[in-house]
């Protein structure tokens, strides 16, 4: 898939939403805080509202393009959306609803109905009426709706944000089948870092109408291209430092009275934030010669359980967050208010111009 | 009964169904594109559709004289070119029905198109449906409630219509005769028993389109 949007601009409310990306992951994720334009860029791709200016391209097919006053109606753009609130027809049934966009002719379907409601399981809930859904259930019938009407590309709006903990993962799987049983591109909003992680092979961040990033979901995890980006992606560390001397490609760093050693950036510039992400943190017992560069000794200030993991706030000189196993905590015996040597590698370490 | 008075009801039900009917396709174009639409003279087409529900029926009845007579704009053009006549025949009966009861119609229409979500007729779009299609099995099922609603409101409306009726179509036996006007021309000649017959036929229609009415809106809440 390519999906080419290009000199996009849209007043909203409180900023304009300029986009300039091109799309190429069969998931890509369009990553933001609520109220940065994620919906409203999705309308615009689905043809649901005019932009100030927009050239958009999916594969060969020109949507939209302002400068030569083309824009494809919504209804030929073969766009599939599946927007937050799901918009399923109250008035129809499940059946009704899912055969809605139902192309007639049998050679222009891309999946068999079959094979769409075996993939979502919503088989035995066909002859239902749409108000007897559980959110679940409604999720994959929405779903299986868009699919039906044999889209190039569907448009998922925050697909788990209505649901809770425990239905998010079991709708996960759902559309993870989607995109390998169809091979159809996804263009997914969430504003869940661990949806974006669970769902996407690449991401784009909009933040307040602007793209402040874009790459595979992995990279700009590790390497936000700034702060707002690394606050928002959830790196668990974030200090402003400054670079004190730069040698052999390794780069001092000091933040308050503690200098570390990280990979020296590739622009420079002295003023920085150090993003540290908890998982990247180890702690020590022990103070065994390793390849490790920075050991510092740390004051424990609080261990928080999350889940399996426990985050443990560090004083090292400055606020630092580490991630352990609930094992690992145990075996370390760790307490609030001892003394601790925290290890973090240097390629762990990461640089964002401030 | 006698034949005369079934035939003033008959006809007074058949031209208010058929003032319906008329009304209907344009009404509810109008109710959508006052929901839907933001277009310059949007308020005073409002205000123009509404001035038929507030001002005196008889004044009504005297615009429509004015532009529908021999010697008015539209009724001179239809005399003229048409060889067709409004003016004191079933026709003005059923355009003085039409536009005294159409505002109830749109309100109740327009209101009614206004509670359907457009994130609906979006989707609907999505999946392919042209403007018709997402009309047709989107939005007015959604809002049917409220034109059958409307329409019944409107319907009682016309079968009581007097005042703009008397003005244009005048009280001709077997020609223009509604039960209203029959109502009122028995009481003035004391023709009382006459008069009261058609009351208790007027109050059965009236009982029976609200009743009507009120069976449709509860098996609509029983479905939700």
């Amino acid at each position: 898939m390519s999906l080419r949007l290009k000199n996009i601009s849209l007043p909203l409310a409180d900023f304009t939403l300029e986009v300039d990306v091109e799309m190429r992951g069969p998931v890509t994720a369009v990553f933001g805080p609520s109220g940065s334009g994620k919906t409203s860029l999705l309308d615009l791709i689905a043809g649901l509202r005019a932009a100030h200016s927009a050239f958009i391209q999916l594969n060969e097919t020109v949507l939209a393009d302002t400068a030569r006053n083309i824009s494809l109606p919504t209804r030929r753009r073969g766009i599939g959306y599946v927007p937050q609130d799901l918009a399923l027809f109250p008035h129809l049934s499940v059946r009704q609803n899912l055969l809605y966009g139902r192309n007639s002719r049998v050679a222009d379907q891309l999946f068999a109905f079959g094979h769409v409601t075996e993939v979502l399981e919503i088989q035995p809930l066909i002859a239902r009426g749409v108000r007897e859904l559980s959110g679940g259930e409604k999720q994959r019938v929405a779903i299986a709706r868009a699919l039906l009407a044999s889209p190039r590309l569907l448009l998922l709006d925050e697909p788990l944000a209505s649901l809770d903990a425990a239905l998010k993962e079991k709708i996960i799987p759902y559309l993870a089948r989607v995109r390998n049983e169809f091979r159809i591109p996804m263009l997914c909003v969430t504003h869940d870092r661990f949806e974006a992680l669970a769902l996407a092979d690449e991401i784009v961040v909009l933040v307040n109408g602007q793209v402040m990033q874009t790459g595979p979901v992995a990279e700009v995890f590790a390497r936000p291209a700034n702060a707002e980006v690394a606050r928002f992606v959830g790196v668990e560390t974030l200090q402003p430092g400054r670079i004190t001397g730069v040698h052999d490609g390794l780069a001092a760093v000091s933040i308050h009275h503690v200098t570390l050693t990280a990979l020296a950036p590739a622009a420079p510039a002295s003023a920085v934030f150090v993003c540290i992400r908890g998982e990247d943190v180890v702690l020590q017992r022990d103070t065994a010669v390793s390849s490790v560069r920075n050991r510092l000794p740390a004051r424990i200030i609080s261990l928080r359980p999350e889940g399996a993991l426990v985050r443990v706030e560090l004083d090292a000189g400055f606020p630092l967050f580490a991630l352990v196993t609930r094992p690992a905590c145990d075996e370390l015996e760790l307490h609030e208010g001892e003394i601790i040597t925290a290890l973090i590698k240097t390629p762990a370490i990461h640089l964002v111009p401030r | 009964m006698t034949a005369v008075e079934w035939q003033i009801v008959g006809f007074t039900v058949w031209v208010a169904a058929l003032s319906m009917a008329t009304v209907l396709p344009f009404g509810l174009a109008l109710a959508w594109a006052l929901a839907r639409g933001n277009w310059p003279g949007k308020s005073l087409v409002e205000t123009i559709i509404t001035l038929p529900l507030v001002m005196p029926p008889v004044a009504v009845g005297l615009i429509l004289l004015q532009v529908f007579g021999r010697r008015g704009a539209v009724g001179g053009f239809l005399h003229d070119r048409l060889n067709l006549d409004i003016i004191f025949t079933w026709r003005a009966v059923l355009l003085a029905l039409s536009v005294m009861s159409a505002p109830l119609l749109i309100r109740s229409a327009r209101v009614a198109f206004e509670a359907v979500d457009p994130r609906l007729e979006q989707i609907a779009r999505t999946l392919g449906a042209g403007g018709w299609r997402v009309f047709f099995t989107i939005t007015v099922p959604l809002a049917a409630r409220g034109i059958v609603g409307g329409m019944l409101l409107a319907f009682a409306r016309a079968l009581g219509e007097f005042g703009a009726t008397v003005m244009v179509a005048g009280y001709l036996p077997g020609k223009t005769a509604t039960i209203s006007l029959a109502i009122y021309e028995n009481v003035q000649l004391g023709q009382d028993a006459h008069a009261f017959r058609l009351l208790g036929v007027s109050v059965a229609l009236a009982f029976a389109a609200v009743w009507c009415s009120e069976l449709f809106l509860r098996r609509n809440k029983t479905r939700t």
